[in-house]
């Protein structure tokens, strides 16, 4: 700590400017492992997809469902998994090692809300839960609403049928 | 075959998100609604469905897949409906997605005895 400030004797914590804190403290900030990151990522990712796949595969073959129609179930299920995993606090563990790896599937999206709800249970249902559970997963919905509404008035507009 | 591609496909939609969160620098929730985003557009250019085809739950899994429901229900019933369509058919395919992970997790918040 104190050889780090040899260069300059002067730079007291009390003295310094919030730039010149920014400036040292970003020196000292430990490059961020990008591409640790990114394969964990896609290890974490894929094996969600995968599991989502063979889920899929399983409602395609035990029920007789075409693809399309086991899309839905198979969404369920991942969510129900990721709520029961979040619900013992173990979706958490997950998502430190692997980051977007299991926050880009839609069982980051059910672990988000869930985890709302637990935090906020406290402050009671409607207030806590009821309010909370949209903290995060909110803007998601929103964009996606927004955007989705934009691409079909454009279609809309162009004359162009959906499919 | 589908199961591989599953993984890859699945594998690097995250790498895209791990790359926007530490390399651009984005929170998760920016993270999250740029890939939303992104995939309506796909779908707007119909360019998603193929690669549900192709990867199956690797595209159908990651959020990108929800802006693509988002979208995909919004034009089926622009097509069936007309224009009104366009509003009451944006939740038609992702119906069970939300409502899903709306009651699982109100119930776990009135199970499960919250911690700290």
């Amino acid at each position: 700590m104190s050889g780090s400030n040899n260069q300059k004797p002067k730079s007291d914590i009390s003295t310094m400017s919030s730039a010149e804190y920014q400036a040292i403290a970003k020196k000292h900030e430990p490059p961020r492992a990008v591409f640790k990151n990114c394969i964990r990522a896609f290890l974490v990712g894929g094996l969600i997809c995968l599991i989502g796949q063979c889920i899929q595969r399983f409602f395609m073959t035990v029920f007789d469902m075409s693809t399309k129609e086991a899309s839905n179930p198979t969404v369920a299920v991942l969510i129900i998994i990721s709520v029961i995993l979040t619900s013992f606090g173990v979706y958490d563990k997950i998502a430190q090692w692997a980051g977007a790896g299991s926050a880009v599937p839609v069982t980051g999206f059910a672990n988000s809300m869930c985890s709302a709800a637990l935090e906020h249970r406290a402050e009671g249902l409607v207030l806590g839960v009821g309010a909370s559970m949209f903290k995060l997963a909110g803007s998601v919905i929103v964009f996606g609403t927004v955007a989705a509404f934009i691409i079909g008035i454009i279609y809309a507009v162009l004359g162009i049928g959906g499919r | 075959m589908q199961f591989l591609w599953a993984f890859i496909i699945g594998g690097l939609i995250c790498v895209i998100g791990q790359i926007m969160m530490d390399v651009i620098k984005l929170t998760p929730a920016h993270t999250m609604s740029t890939l939303v985003v992104a995939g309506a557009i796909a779908d707007g250019f119909g360019l998603y469905e193929p690669l549900v085809k192709f990867a199956g739950a690797g595209a159908s899994v990651p959020i990108t897949s929800f802006g693509n429901s988002l979208v995909h229900g919004a034009l089926t019933e622009l097509e069936r409906d007309g224009w009104i369509g366009v509003v009451t058919g944006i939740f038609e395919v992702t119906s069970a997605g939300i409502s899903s992970a709306i009651i699982f997790s109100f119930l776990a918040a009135l199970l499960v005895r919250p911690k700290g």
